[in-house]
């Protein structure tokens, strides 16, 4: 092997490691914050015996999902049944990839993106991997055979396919404002400041709209509460992975959260300007402040989220689709349209 | 090299998927079988630079086709099906014609190689060409093409409506 190649590949598998550590510590912190911000939503204090403010909760967790037993369920359909939970965490974790965290580090003379990979079609690989990860709910829900864990996949399917179509079209608007499908030129289309005071973002861009219709169908698409209606536990136990125990239901688990943390590192790419953000401070504070902007943004995004859940009730599945197909839909087809005839007229 | 490689692997993965889809006796795994299928071939479109038609083969074919028909399946909840032997007529005209199908693509496979290979990056694979392509030089035949979905979309709206 020649330099050049040995050195992408160290550098690739540094990054790798890197955000994949990042990417799992932030999950388990979500799991934590979530249970702390929804217990103080509902005046409790959450968990807090575990270290301090119950900072290793997600610690104990993960050492409880490792040592419970291990069942498989009589009468399942075993190569599916297994196979469910790893395709889930997998493409949980495999879009995280083309997610651009910052701008470039030097080190040792190397100078690379802080991103896995930069690729021309970002964008679709994201879409393209959440709608294989409709799988691993679908056929973890059928090879469990159990009524409820069906009734609870089979819900999350139609719901993640109807709304795979509303979040795709509430993309299109920034797509043309932007004009690429790479992630990182498009956070680098949104620098700069309109009439020198508001940042050039894509949601104050007119994008607005977007951002709300992107909002809604993401929270679906991860099965969030209020669109949680896969594992409504008032009626389907606990849905397409009631059958599941020990590790392989931490797989879900993780996915979900994992799933989250990228919903909201788009978010923040398309709509919020990515890593950009006012630089001040002295030298040190401004090599890392993209990064610092970043996770600022994808935070709020995750507290919207649990927000949302200490706050709403589950939607019905009939308003559901009725939202998705009937409010939503036209909504982002709307704005798809007004966005290309202003940027049509504008040129 | 490494393209090679990588052709075979994915070229053998897309066709034992689609013997499998054949042969397995279970309708969700001959519906994974073509999800299989369709994967691979993303990778192969990709092996080509049609790194646009790469992602949409996935999203479309093996994310949004695929869903239904599993869904489909875990709906009705199809079981095995069952063996029959075939009939006589199926066996001795079956055969033959597959060989002499398989025979006939060999023969003009073989023939035509060398004059219309297509190596990486020659032809427009790119988002910003297919667009310019799909919008401006066939622009009457893609319109004419969502006239016709929509039609089928009508179609099976009306159908679907209750009686009365």
């Amino acid at each position: 092997m020649d330099a050049d190649l040995t050195t992408f590949v160290i550098v690739t598998v540094i990054k790798i490691v890197i955000t994949l550590f990042l990417l799992l510590t932030a999950v388990a912190y979500t799991v934590w914050l979530e249970r702390k911000l929804v217990g103080r939503i509902q005046n409790r204090w959450g968990p807090s015996r575990v270290g301090p403010f119950g900072l290793l909760q997600p610690l104990a967790d993960g050492l409880k999902f490792l040592f419970k037993e291990d069942l498989i369920p009589a009468n399942v359909n075993k190569p599916l049944y297994l196979a469910a939970p790893i395709l889930s965490l997998t493409l949980a974790l495999i879009s995280i990839a083309v997610i651009p965290i910052g701008e470039t580090v030097t080190a040792r003379g190397v100078t690379t993106y802080l991103q896995i990979t930069d690729i021309n079609i970002g964008l679709l690989i994201i879409l393209g991997v959440t709608s294989i990860a409709v799988y691993g709910v679908a056929l973890s829900g059928w090879a469990s055979n159990s009524k409820y864990s069906l009734l609870g996949s089979l819900r999350a399917s139609a719901q993640m396919v109807s709304y795979e179509i509303t979040l795709g079209l509430s993309l299109i608007g920034v797509l043309i404002l932007s004009g690429s499908l790479s992630l990182r030129e498009i956070v680098e289309a949104q620098s700069g400041t309109l009439w020198e005071f508001i940042p050039r973002w894509n949601i104050f861009r007119g994008q607005f709209l977007a951002f709300f219709v992107y909002l809604c169908a993401a929270f679906a698409e991860t099965n969030r509460v209020p669109f949680d209606l896969p594992e409504a536990e008032t009626e389907l136990v606990a849905g397409y992975h009631t059958e599941y125990s020990a590790m392989k239901f931490a797989m879900f688990f993780m996915a979900e959260y994992a799933n989250m943390i990228t919903v909201g590192c788009l978010a923040t790419i398309l709509f919020l300007g990515g890593w950009l953000g006012p630089a001040f401070g002295p030298d040190w504070l401004r090599a890392i402040q993209p990064v610092l902007w970043f996770a600022l943004k994808v935070f709020l995004f995750i507290f919207l989220y649990i927000w949302v859940r200490g706050t709403l009730p589950r939607f019905r599945y009939d308003q559901l689709m009725a939202f998705g197909w009937k409010f939503l839909f036209p909504l982002a087809v709307a704005n798809t349209l007004v966005t290309s005839l202003v940027v049509a007229l504008r040129a | 090299m490494l393209h090679q490689v990588l052709f075979i692997i994915f070229a053998a993965i897309c066709v034992g998927g689609a013997v499998n889809l054949l042969a397995a006796r279970h309708p969700i795994n001959s519906a994974l079988s073509l999800i299989l299928v369709m994967a691979s071939l993303a990778a192969l479109y990709l092996l080509l630079g049609a790194e646009f038609v790469a992602a949409v083969q996935v999203i479309i074919y093996a994310g949004a086709i695929m869903v239904l028909f599993v869904f489909v399946i875990m709906l009705l909840n199809a079981g095995e099906e069952e063996r029959t032997d075939g009939s006589r007529v199926a066996r001795l005209l079956g055969y033959p014609a597959v060989a002499m199908l398989a025979g006939l693509m060999t023969w003009v496979l073989v023939r035509s190689s060398g004059a219309g290979g297509v190596r990486l990056g020659e032809f427009l694979g790119s988002t910003k060409d297919i667009g310019r392509l799909l919008f401006r030089d066939f622009l009457l035949p893609f319109e004419v093409t969502s006239v016709l979905i929509l039609i089928a979309i009508m179609g099976a709206v009306v159908l679907a409506r209750k009686e009365g």
